[in-house]
């Protein structure tokens, strides 16, 4: 659907997409993911058209579309502001884009009818912007832009304003809406909870370039590098020197002592030092001892109330420091506290080797 | 999608200004009161007033004032001080208004720079600037030595004292008053406004009229009203640039006043002016307040 080919855009001296390459399916939701000035909004704006590349190319279903203007190019955008226009009634702003490409008014109407019904804002057609909500204004932006049946939606943090509660109902909708109509979305964001949430395939951007793409669980469960590891949801990041190998796993130590086995397979071979990644979730903390690979004792250093989860604090006896997540269970369950001595035990799998050398 | 349809805040909860707010407004009001409420009503009073002879303000009720300014010959120059008015207005605006909108978009550096070029005319006295614009325009002056120099055919050519030197005078004195409302609300447009109609499909022709326009329209308005008005009342370019060959309704009223001390008719047509100014603004405030919802 698109092709982006060794892109490169830069403005003055600095590079906010470097020679990157990315290929959107036809019906994916795509999630541009990365802290801001990462380069994420950059490459949205190349793909809308608002800026052009200083090199490489940029397909759109086979067509070369890098120096096209935005209004020649049959993709629209959804942005973070909305920008809806303040003059125009709700069911006009929805219905500017196929007035601009001449559609015929009865079909236009229709369209327009029919995108409205799709967000449920038929009641709402006669207001103008200022007089919606901030999610209803949401709705007419994006139906603003689908109307125009685009080859790919670009939504640029479209919920970003929106207040916590209304952002996770509209995250749901948003997928609901793409899976619905088929349509190929790419949307920016610097949320991992919502690009975790939304996306079929996440690309994670780090200064202008692609960090690791992947479906969300696998960014997730196996990140490759050490900012993938450390940008999506929390993770304990462990130096570690590898003291041997045994056929499929592999010992390493970390600073204080405190040893623990490895899937050798993503160890390459030769390597002498790796960082290694663990969710603190992954952690599972226990009074009794536990059968697993990995075991080792700690102390709950502190306990921070998190709601339906509890943040705590380790140190283990070797003096290394770690952060895990434990459910708030029913009361039928054993519950921690600051100052209790407990076992951690680690499976094989969640040790996730991000760097070695 | 089923969020609830929140009511947009209603505006305008204010209370009525305390003695605070009333002592701080005093000298505006004192000066309003003092340099416009007042002449205001003594030139309403003297519109429906009899003059004597050697021209004083004789208390006697009359229309007779009134009568003479529907006077063909009165609404005739009525009619060119508006035909010379619009004219002017429509000069500002085509010309006005690209500039605007260049210094609206213009980084914020360059914004200052050019903004304080537009005001510059303002530091000399408006008087000395319409006479500067004489040495250009006669016969003698430097645009016609400059086209002799430039042996372009015809010339001297005989700009000075014409209508066309009136209105180049009237869009020299008047222009930055479109300029400054229309960057004003150019300023600030949401440039994302300006993509998005690009985004939806509209050229750069398209996205002016439908999006950028509209938005613009309140700068518009006001510089159309700080234009026109004082256009239509201006004496000083049509006396220096005009020769006082056309007259306007602007050296009408003053001639009534200062020659031929004809006070209570001048003061009828001062309130009939008065009473157009008062009815463009109302047109223009209801347009107004539609465009903003």
């Amino acid at each position: 659907m698109i092709e982006i080919r060794g892109v490169t855009k830069r403005f003055g001296s600095f590079t906010a997409v470097d020679n990157l390459s990315l290929s959107v399916r036809a019906g994916e939701f795509l999630t541009l993911l990365g802290p801001s000035g990462c380069g994420k909004t950059t490459l949205l704006r190349l793909l809308a058209g608002f800026e052009m590349p200083d090199e490489g190319v940029i397909l759109l279903d086979g067509q070369d579309v890098s120096h096209l203007p935005p209004y020649r190019r049959s993709v629209n955008q959804v942005f973070q502001s909305y920008a809806l226009f303040p003059h125009l009634s709700v069911r006009d702003n929805v219905g500017f884009g196929l007035r601009m490409q001449n559609v015929p008014a009865p079909e236009a109407a229709a369209r327009v009818a029919e995108a409205l019904e799709m967000v449920s804002l038929r009641e709402q057609a006669d207001r103008l912007p200022h007089q919606l909500s901030g999610g209803q204004r949401q709705r007419v932006a994006l139906a603003r832009a689908i109307v125009c049946r685009p080859k790919v939606l670009l939504l640029d943090e479209p919920l970003s304003a929106l207040d916590a509660k209304l952002r996770h109902n509209m995250q749901l909708e948003l997928k609901h809406l793409q899976r619905r109509l088929g349509l190929t979305f790419v949307f920016v964001t610097h949320d991992q909870e919502e690009a975790l949430t939304m996306s079929d395939r996440i690309a994670i951007i780090h200064r202008g370039r692609i960090e690791q793409l992947g479906a969300a669980g696998e960014i997730y469960h196996r990140p490759r590098t050490p900012f993938a590891a450390d940008f999506i949801g929390q993770a304990n990041l462990l130096q570690v020197a590898v003291v041997g190998r045994n056929g499929t796993t592999a010992r390493v130590r970390v600073g204080g002592g405190l040893e623990l086995t490895v899937a050798s397979a993503e160890l390459p071979a030769g390597a002498r030092t790796a960082l290694v990644s663990i969710r603190p979730e992954k952690i599972c903390i226990s009074k009794q001892r536990l059968d697993t690979e990995n075991l080792f004792e700690a102390t709950i250093e502190e306990e921070i109330f998190q709601g339906a989860t509890d943040q705590l604090r380790l140190v283990t006896t070797q003096g290394t420091r770690l952060h895990a997540l434990v459910a708030n269970e029913s009361a039928m369950q054993e519950a921690f506290h600051e100052g209790d001595r407990v076992y951690c035990g680690l499976h094989l799998d969640d040790l996730v080797i991000v760097q070695a050398e | 999608m089923h969020a609830p349809a929140d009511p947009a805040p209603l505006p305008g909860d204010r209370r009525h200004p305390g003695w605070i707010a009333w002592a701080l407004l005093a000298p505006m009001v004192f000066w309003l009161a003092a340099f416009v409420v007042v002449p205001a009503a003594i030139l309403l009073v003297y519109s429906f007033c009899e003059r004597d002879e050697v021209g004083g303000v004789v208390f006697r009720f009359t229309l007779e004032n009134y009568q003479r300014v529907f006077d063909p010959v009165y609404l005739r120059i009525f009619a060119r001080s508006i035909g010379y008015a619009a004219l002017t207005t429509a000069i500002c605006v085509v010309v006005g208004y690209p500039v605007a909108y260049t210094i609206a978009r213009a980084s914020e550096v360059w914004r200052h720079r050019l903004l304080l070029l537009v005001m510059v005319p303002f530091w000399t006295s408006f008087l000395i600037r319409t006479y500067a614009w004489i040495t250009i325009l006669k016969q003698e002056g430097l645009l016609n030595g400059f086209l002799q120099a430039m042996h372009a055919g015809g010339g001297p050519f005989n700009l000075l004292y014409t209508p066309a030197a009136v209105v180049i005078g009237l869009v020299y004195a008047y222009l930055p008053f479109m300029i400054l409302p229309i960057y004003g609300s150019a300023e600030k447009l949401d440039n994302s406004l300006i993509e998005a109609a690009y985004d939806l499909g509209a050229g750069p022709v398209r996205a002016f009229s439908a999006v950028i326009v509209p938005l613009t329209m309140p700068g518009i308005a006001a510089g159309t009203l700080l234009v026109f008005v004082p256009a239509i009342g201006m004496f000083a370019i049509t006396d220096l640039m005009g020769g006082a060959k056309v007259p306007m309704i602007g050296n009408v009223i003053q001639n009534q006043f200062l020659q031929a001390r004809n006070w209570p008719f001048g003061a009828a047509l001062g309130v009939v002016f008065m009473l157009m100014f008062v009815v463009t603004y109302g047109l223009l405030q209801r347009r107004g307040a539609r465009l903003a919802g």
